[in-house]
């Protein structure tokens, strides 16, 4: 799968993952192994520990020497942001062959953690929803969710203080921000939007979702969010979050929870909206076409940016399996 | 814009419409090729556009714009074409967006533009960002009254729909915009899925007359294949892969 091209047709998009731990977890983990700044925001648990759980990479041995020796070197002089051009001149292009996978953190060992210099070899900008709240009373901008207008104040922030928008004529190269917005549209975030039949304010999320659009429009960056499980129950028939850190062996079912009308404005809204449904629990289980395989991953739209035509490969059927440790998405010429 | 297109609808950019209301609406695909398309037919026909674009930057409508031979930015520096770019949040107030609409339209005395042009891509978009279902139908009313009947223009505007849509807000404004359209363009996905060489189908609805319910419209289906620079109309079943 050309995880590369997701986030990079015209320089933003934003991604809608349902179950989305993994394939978030895979962008994350790209982001850094290509030397792009992150934006971790959560208000579930705190962006460090998430980074801290990130699986390791897997690369071959050329590439993750390449790797060590530029982290080892960034860690001493990290405030000089010009070592991020060294990464460009030595790695290739994204959105070329297919062996580039391995150059790209597209492989990871689910039983290995990231090592800290790699995983602190690019900047990291976190936003943990709690901590946030706590510094100043609630604030109404964009008339939307306190919550919410606190996080695009943040992102917003960041792009322009670090030039993501083009505004610092100093910096020549060009590097590009990752934003990983977990379970967004969940109570955690104070939004009662996807466990209400009468949300308190059912345009807060989509509100935020538009503001973000335009943020991402105008800046080097590309954005990934997950939603609750019940939220995507529209897209997938028996849908089950399956989080791959922390409980390999047990699936969680989510009771469904109607809010259709807010998916399918939250889908419009988006570039590209992806879903994961896992095999386990559904008659497909024993179906010998997926028999190596633990799940489906659904492409439910993808970006039409800057062009007429879409980027449609051949096939948009996707399977992916843990195998292992080994977590890998396929389409049906490379696998099943 | 597609020269099949125009054919279709028996349409010249030489002697363009007045006093047109057009609904684009799109169900499970991405209808805003015709958007693309009646930009550039407009512009290409003299006329004075007002672009509302509440979901794409300017940036790719003007790139996909010079594949089609017309340059977004020329136009705007011409004073041809003025665009608002919604993601930019010029598009919260309604009633601020009608007298935009209105004023950037409304004729100044040294124009020699052909006929005034409202295109919307795409109203949806309103309900998403808080506004009732009743105050975007009012606002489309009072753009269609000033535009369509007082300056002699057309109106074009692209409405999101989904079969068994659970969005009641989105279907009400597209159940009430079908029937006050002239024309109507509904491009819909395969129900058969993805498909290599269509890939989709249009439907195009001539109302003739929206006075006399008991006189039938003109339907004529067509399947289509989008390109780079073109987007191609053919026969359901005759797609050129097939013959």
């Amino acid at each position: 799968m050309n995880v590369g091209q997701f986030g990079f047709s015209g320089g933003a998009a934003v991604g809608i993952l349902g179950g989305g731990v993994a394939v978030g977890t895979l962008l994350l983990i790209e982001g850094i192994v290509c030397g792009h700044d992150l934006f971790v925001a959560s208000a579930k648990e705190h962006p460090d520990n998430i980074l801290k759980e990130l699986p390791a990479p897997l690369l071959d041995d050329t590439h993750r020497k390449e790797l060590e020796d530029e982290a080892a070197a960034k860690s001493e002089d990290f405030q000089d942001s010009m070592k991020i051009a060294w990464r460009y001149q030595n790695l290739p292009k994204m959105e070329t062959s297919p062996t580039t996978y391995t150059k790209f953190g597209h492989y990871y060992d689910v039983s290995k953690k990231m090592s800290p210099e790699l995983r602190q070899s690019v900047k990291c900008h976190s936003f943990y929803l709690h901590e946030e709240l706590s510094f100043e009373p609630k604030m109404k901008a964009w008339s939307m969710n306190s919550g919410y207008a606190r996080l695009l104040q943040s992102i917003q922030r960041i792009i322009s203080q670090e030039g993501f928008d083009g505004s610092d004529p100093q910096k020549k190269q060009r590097n590009v921000l990752r934003i990983g917005i977990q379970s967004l549209g969940s109570v955690l975030w104070g939004d009662d939007v996807c466990c209400s039949d009468t949300p308190e304010d059912p345009h807060s999320l989509t509100k935020f979702l538009y503001v973000l659009r335009g943020l991402l429009r105008k800046s080097l960056s590309a954005c990934i969010i997950t939603v609750p499980a019940h939220l995507m129950q529209v897209m997938c028939d028996k849908f089950y979050l399956i989080d791959i850190f922390y409980r390999l062996n047990m699936l969680l079912p989510y009771t469904v929870c109607q809010n259709k009308a807010i998916m399918e404005r939250v889908t419009n809204l988006s570039d590209m909206v992806v879903g994961l449904e896992s095999f386990i629990g559904s008659e497909r289980e024993t179906n010998p076409l997926y028999k190596d395989y633990h799940g489906l991953v659904h492409v439910h739209q993808i970006p039409r940016l800057n062009s007429l035509i879409c980027d449609v490969s051949d096939t948009k059927d996707l399977a992916f399996r843990l195998k292992r440790k080994l977590f890998t998405i396929e389409d049906d010429e490379n696998g099943f | 814009m597609f020269a099949e297109l125009n054919e279709l609808l028996g349409a010249s950019p030489e002697s363009p419409d007045a006093g047109k209301f057009t609904l684009l609406r799109d169900t499970r695909t991405d209808g805003s090729f015709l958007v693309h398309h009646f930009l550039s037919f407009y512009l290409r026909a003299g006329c004075k556009v007002c672009f509302v674009a509440l979901l794409q930057s300017f940036s790719h409508y003007n790139i996909v714009a010079q594949k089609l031979g017309v340059s977004l930015a020329a136009a705007k520096e011409r004073g041809q074409l003025v665009f608002l770019e919604g993601l930019n949040g010029s598009a919260s107030d309604l009633r601020a967006l009608f007298d935009f609409v209105r004023v950037s339209l409304t004729p100044a005395g040294r124009d020699s533009w052909k006929g005034p042009v409202l295109l919307v891509d795409d109203l949806s978009v309103l309900l998403s960002l808080g506004a009732a279902p009743v105050a975007v139908l009012d606002f489309i009313h009072y753009c269609r009254a000033s535009v369509c009947y007082q300056l002699k223009g057309n109106v074009v505007v692209l409405v999101h729909s989904n079969e068994d849509s659970e969005d009641e807000e989105n279907e009400l404004v597209v159940n009430s915009l079908r029937h006050h359209s002239d024309l109507i363009l509904w491009a819909e996905g395969l129900a058969t899925g993805f498909c290599k060489d269509v890939h989709g189908q249009i439907k195009i609805i001539k109302r003739l007359s929206l006075r006399q319910a008991a006189k039938q419209d003109l339907v004529q289906i067509y399947q289509y294949k989008i390109q780079d620079r073109n987007v191609t109309f053919f026969a359901p079943g005759l797609s050129a892969a097939v013959l």
